[in-house]
């Protein structure tokens, strides 16, 4: 930070807080310092995703770390005058969990930021991703500068080996090693690819890497082109993407004008180019076969590997893909050392992971923590429990291909290897925590609609048989189903697990294996009881009112919006079965919990 | 099938905008999808008629363009309402209620899948992870996003845009 400035205003810019005007609020700011005279004293930078996209929008105010959330635009005036030219932080706006006892504490103290370990994250929230300046200051390029200027290729692809990074797109298989046969594969041309297609719902981390230190990519996909002899490179990112597409392109463009990319980098005399290619919404494209066949501009359907992209991948030619979060760790590994790295996290999963944290927790947003972290100090330390006093039922990771771990798993510490075990996996990072009102019949259904979706059809296994396992799953959840279909529906699992083409459809049963294994009891509760235990499946449900605790206000009936509950002013009312579409307005509406379902 | 009958697709303006962006990247290795792409922000969705145009621009048969425009769910073969309700049906968002809010939405608006209305003034989808799950449930009216919704601001919402111009 300049010196000859007071204060720092940083002001989040990512996707969660953008959507909620932290545009106005950076325009807000810089107007009322103006008219202020302060403008000089008071630095105002838009920065990538803080985490914590709950509270958004998010400004932290240096020195001091004060950290006001749910900001609005009619708050700023008064931190302007109060804060900056007063001296006075606003209590009532901070957060409230940065106040202890009447003090006010630094934002990273606190119990969500305080057990993380920022190294993909590390300049997201900390760095303008618009000023190269700013990355370059934060140690950016210098790894870059080290690789080109006097390690060799195989030097390079040793230190990334030595460090034990994995790869961070879900396989989790060794990066090096992925280098390592990329580069041993002769050819005149080869390439880098970065695959930013981030399909897994509930998952954004790589979204807030570009969008938050897109140079840091840049400068990693670079150093992988030198180690394997390439010298052209594509970024894959998803259309729905557009604030990470627009902050990355113009990285790119100021990485070329300053000699960061392009001919002659750093003076080295190695040439790299990079492009941004979109994605157009097939989750299948993260696939890294099916990925190639997009850029190609193909339908992005998976192939059969082998051969491995490292030996034909790209118009047939060595291609080396990892995903976002893998590049963003590895200018911090060439800076600090492999052996800095390989001391963090745990015997065969080193370094940290980003999860994404959301669903039925009080803390919704994206932390790093070191690999090896219990679930239960995610979800309960980082996460803040969960909220509206309602009890933990399950965490799920790895989206559609993984699978949700009951409380007796809590205290699984979280590695490639450990969640692999227990019938989930890491995925790219995607963590949703479901409440006792969620119905586990209903999220695996819920993930087999997705599968089905987004199944590109090209082999049997998974077009037909994702499908007859959504029927399955929703003839249990109709009440149709009789107690051999549990059977027959984890034997044809097995089967779409065991001969579909991708990974697609070799993890898309997961989600049904792992509730089965965790809540049959809930399964059963749907064929045998015919009663779904959360309330959440439709045809199960049966809403009445309960007589003794109905006083009659009318809330409901004037709610409904079929007029399905009939009964006059102070006296119970009554539920026409027939007319009632289960569609839980009442239930919600209802002030004495006097609806059942 | 032609908008206004004169025997063209579009206005001319838009079919000169297409052509001129396909005659300076068609060269590009794999750069159909990106002409897709700005087909369709020029005519909103793509229909058989600008399929055509492309065809014919790029030597690309016509058979391959709809294949592609089939496979990414990004494309849209039928045209959108004035204002085009995407609601996330990420994990996250699904956990917490974005079933019942799409459910709302078609009851509201006479909608039985995601179609669009009979006015022509409202479509509906449901969208892939937005990446707002801090803002879940959430969903996004043309470039608008509205987020931490319940099913009672359904109503507020499409009283919003009801009589908006587009």
């Amino acid at each position: 930070m300049n010196n000859s400035f007071k204060y720092n205003l940083l002001v989040c810019g990512g996707t969660g807080c953008t959507s909620s005007d932290s545009e106005i609020i950076i325009s807000t700011f810089k107007e009322e310092c103006k008219e202020n005279n302060i403008d000089k004293e008071v630095k105002v930078t838009r920065t990538g995703c803080f985490g914590l996209c709950e509270l958004g929008p998010i400004v932290i105010v240096n020195p001091g770390g004060y950290f006001y959330c749910r900001l609005e635009v009619k708050d700023v005036p008064s931190i302007v005058k109060e804060h900056l030219i007063g001296g006075n932080p606003i209590k009532d706006l901070i957060y409230k969990e940065t106040i202890q006892d009447d003090k006010i504490i630094a934002f990273d103290e606190t119990p969500f930021y305080a057990k993380q370990n920022k190294i993909a994250l590390r300049n997201c929230g900390v760095i303008d991703p618009g000023e190269i300046d700013e990355y370059i200051e934060h140690d950016g390029y210098k790894a870059l500068d080290t690789v080109l200027n006097s390690m060799t290729p195989d030097e390079t692809i040793a230190v990334v080996k030595d460090s034990g990074l994995r790869g961070r797109g879900g396989g989790g298989f060794p990066a090096g090693l992925k280098w390592e046969f990329t580069k041993n594969n002769e050819s005149s041309q080869k390439y880098v690819l970065c695959n930013a297609d981030e399909g897994d719902p509930g998952a954004f981390m790589d979204r807030s890497i570009l969008e938050g230190d897109p140079h840091s990519i840049i400068e990693a996909m670079t150093i992988a082109g030198y180690a394997i002899g390439a010298s052209k490179g594509f970024v894959y990112v998803r259309a729905e993407y557009p604030i990470a597409v627009t902050r990355l392109q113009s990285a790119i463009d100021v990485a070329v004008e300053t000699g960061m990319l392009g001919n002659n980098i750093l003076k080295s005399g190695f040439n790299f180019e990079l492009e941004i290619r979109l994605g157009a919404g097939a989750f299948v494209c993260g696939e890294e076969t099916a990925l190639i066949h997009s850029i190609e501009g193909e339908r992005g359907e998976p192939s059969y590997k082998p051969p491995y992209p490292a030996e034909s991948g790209l118009w047939n030619k060595p291609t080396l893909i990892n995903n976002v979060e893998t590049y963003a760790n590895i200018p911090v590994i060439f800076n600090k050392g492999a052996k800095w790295f390989a001391s963090i996290g745990t015997e065969k999963s080193k370094g940290t992971k980003v999860f994404a944290l959301g669903g039925k927790i009080k803390h919704t947003g994206l932390i790093e923590i070191p690999m090896g972290t219990t679930l239960r100090e995610v979800i309960f330390e980082i996460g803040g429990g969960i909220p509206n006093g309602r009890k933990f039922k399950a965490a799920q990771t790895g989206g559609p291909s993984g699978g949700c771990l009951p409380e007796s798993l809590l205290d699984i510490k979280i590695d490639f290897d450990s969640l692999t075990s227990v019938g989930s996996m890491m995925g790219s990072g995607g963590l949703i925590v479901m409440d006792d009102s969620n119905c586990m019949v209903d999220i695996a259904k819920f993930f087999l609609e997705f599968t089905v979706d987004e199944s590109c059809g090209k082999c049997t296994p998974c077009r037909v048989g994702t499908m007859r396992l959504y029927e399955m799953l929703q003839n249990i959840s109709s009440g149709k189903a009789v107690i051999e279909d549990l059977d027959k529906l984890e034997a044809l699992c097995h089967v779409v697990k065991s001969s579909s083409l991708c990974g697609l459809g070799q993890t898309a049963p997961n989600p049904i294996l792992s509730t089965l294994q965790y809540f049959r009891d809930e399964y059963v509760a749907h064929i045998v009881d015919k009663k779904c235990p959360a309330g959440v499946c439709a045809d199960l449900l049966t809403y009445t009112v309960i007589e003794d605790k109905c006083i009659g206000c009318t809330l409901c009936a004037k709610n409904c919006p079929v007029d399905a509950i009939e009964g006059s002013v102070k006296k119970p009312h009554i539920i026409d079965v027939d007319k009632c579409i289960k569609c839980g307005i009442c239930v919600d509406k209802c002030k004495f919990d006097a609806i059942t379902r | 099938m032609c908008e206004n009958c004169n025997g063209q697709f579009g206005t001319d303006e838009q079919k000169e905008k297409l052509i001129n962006y396909i005659s300076k990247n068609k060269d590009v290795d794999g750069g159909i999808i990106a002409i897709m792409q700005e087909a369709q922000s020029i005519y909103g969705y793509l229909p058989r008629e600008v399929q055509e145009i492309i065809a014919d621009e790029t030597n690309v048969p016509l058979s391959k363009i709809y294949g592609i425009s089939t496979f990414y769910s990004q494309f849209y073969l039928e045209k959108k309402g004035d204002f085009h309700i995407s609601i996330c049906m990420g994990t996250a968002c699904y956990v917490k209620g974005s079933g019942d809010i799409m459910n709302a939405f078609r009851s509201k608006l006479g909608l039985s899948g995601e179609e669009t209305s009979k006015d022509g003034r409202f479509s509906i989808e449901a969208t892939r992870c937005i990446g707002a799950c801090g803002l879940a449930p959430v969903l996004t009216v043309n470039d608008n996003v509205h987020g931490r919704l319940t099913v009672e601001d359904v109503d507020k919402i499409i009283e919003l845009y009801k009589s908006k111009e587009v």
